[in-house]
């Protein structure tokens, strides 16, 4: 990592401790998730190399870096859904408010409502909008009726998708546009009420317009929750995040401000990347 | 600097740095040509002057067109945005010395050949002398991104300064000697603050380089000459 002239790879080193506010050099950052010397494993294969990095509470942190840099499987680590599949394991500390979710006793499901996520492709279940949002509230909460409508009122608006569906609820959620269905996803993550979330390419399967909604409902939420964006789109981790991380060949190569990573980068790696000299 | 994945972001940008070098040579060829035809006073050569201006404004309209496709085509980023926003910001200060060339040969037909100032005229040439070479290595210091160089014409501007405020009081005491001399006295009190401001453009320029290099602006406070401006006329009793 590069920041402030630190040239240590060592797990234990935390350079981004070092990182000032970006909009305010004064103020305290909280990490609400802490990365920590963080390797992981597909097999025998290391993907992602004693990596360090924060996700500041109530930012934007944006990760960026060519295909198979690992900044899809760093996403994955965080809310543990490799665990879903044999093979892969992590080791390393990531912590969330404080406690390493990487541990046995770790409840999966909490986690999973703790730290939600949305990926590349929308992935609305195959019902309808309404029962899209509902059905992951009932798995944690029983809430009357009246109650349970509320909520999905309020994800919906959240997921600036409200207007479009208010008079179809009803409709199958595969019946929305690639957009729609995506803020579905969104709408559908923020509805149990995460404080992480993660979103893997959200936009590059959806049109500028769709694009342009779901950076606004990125603006919109970020005040709320901590989010992370993996995405390719330079100018879309310029747009929204605050931080930016970069990553090549899974090592985390420098971790920043936005506004300084995408005008001053420090290290060479990065600046050939974002300005398109890459290989 | 390794190329571009895309061939043509780097033909881009090579045009833009093409075109800003062009009006380079021009606005150079403008300052050498006005003070010859002051100096000589000579008028065909003073038209020219004015002609070529033509030139280089719409060689800056080329940059400016140039640097703006770009940025809607390619955004740039990192070193590429400050290569484009720097080449818009050189184009503007080269205009800019152009015009004061031009301001310079225009006023080439208005001097009094009767009356020889032989030794302010020299001061003048000196002066531009110092400009042209300020102007050059600024160019220089651009076409190889040498930040030294740059820096050598940010703090350079001062001896400039100090030319023109001895042609200033020297000009000054011809015109209390002899109300005749003050028409030339004016214009080429004019001619010198034109040159003046040249310098200031090219160390503008310097400024430019070195955000392009170093990636932010150039805060220290440049050396400065000029106390024409505080000026007073001691008048004899």
């Amino acid at each position: 990592m590069s920041i402030a002239n630190t040239e240590s790879h060592h797990p234990a080193h935390l350079p981004h401790m070092t990182v000032t506010h970006a909009a305010n050099p004064g103020a305290r950052l909280e990490e609400k998730v802490s990365v920590r010397g963080l390797n992981f494993y597909y097999g025998e294969s290391r993907a992602l190399k004693a990596i360090n990095v924060p996700l500041y509470a109530g930012m934007v942190t944006a990760f960026i870096g060519p295909s198979g840099c690992g900044k899809s499987t760093l996403l994955r680590v965080l809310n543990r859904i490799y665990d879903l599949y044999p093979n892969q394991r992590a080791e390393g500390e990531v912590l969330l408010d404080g406690k390493n979710i990487l541990g046995a006793k770790q409840d999966l499901n909490l986690l999973r409502a703790r730290v939600g996520m949305v990926f590349q492709k929308p992935t609305p279940f195959p019902m309808s909008i309404y029962e899209n949002i509902a059905f992951g509230i009932r798995l944690y909460e029983t809430l009357p009726k009246s109650e349970l409508d509320d909520r999905v009122e309020n994800a919906l608006r959240r997921g600036a998708l409200w207007d479009e569906v208010k008079d179809k609820l009803g409709a199958n959620g595969l019946s929305l546009s690639g957009g729609q269905q995506q803020r579905l996803c969104i709408a559908r993550t923020v509805a149990v009420k995460p404080e992480v979330i993660l979103l893997d390419e959200p936009c590059s399967a959806l049109d500028p317009i769709s694009t342009a909604k779901i950076e606004e409902l990125i603006d919109e939420l970020k005040s709320d929750y901590t989010i992370a964006i993996v995405t390719h789109n330079m100018q879309q981790a310029a747009r929204v995040s605050t931080y930016t991380a970069f990553m090549y060949l899974g090592e985390m190569i420098e971790f920043g401000p936005t506004d300084r990573i995408f005008t001053t980068p420090s290290d060479r790696r990065t600046q050939d990347y974002i300005t398109g000299r890459f290989g | 600097m390794t190329d571009h994945t895309a061939k043509a972001f780097d033909v881009d940008l090579q045009d833009i740095a093409r075109l800003v070098s062009e009006m380079g040579g021009l606005t150079e060829k403008q300052i050498g040509d006005a003070v010859d035809a002051l100096s000589k006073q000579d008028e065909p050569l003073a038209r020219r002057v004015i002609e070529i201006d033509a030139q280089v404004d719409h060689l800056q309209r080329e940059v400016e067109e140039k640097a703006v496709l770009t940025i809607a085509r390619r955004q740039p980023m990192a070193v590429d945005l400050r290569e484009v926003v720097g080449a818009l910001r050189i184009a503007n200060d080269l205009e800019r010395i152009g015009d004061l060339a031009k301001n310079i040969a225009k006023r080439v037909p208005a001097i009094d050949r009767d009356i020889q100032l032989q030794k302010v005229m020299r001061g003048v040439e000196h002066m531009a002398d110092l400009v042209l070479t300020q102007v050059k290595d600024v160019l220089d210091s651009y076409a190889r991104r040498d930040l030294d160089k740059a820096m050598a014409v940010w703090r350079g501007d001062e001896e400039i300064d100090a030319v023109n405020n001895s042609l200033f009081r020297e000009l000054l005491t011809y015109m209390m000697e002899d109300p005749r001399n003050i028409t030339l006295c004016i214009h080429l009190l004019f001619c010198a603050k034109n040159i003046e401001r040249m310098g200031d453009h090219a160390t503008n320029i310097a400024e430019t380089v070195y955000y392009m290099v170093e990636g932010h602006a150039l805060v220290d406070e440049r050396p400065k000459g000029d106390t024409t401006a505080s000026a007073k006329i001691a008048m004899r009793q």
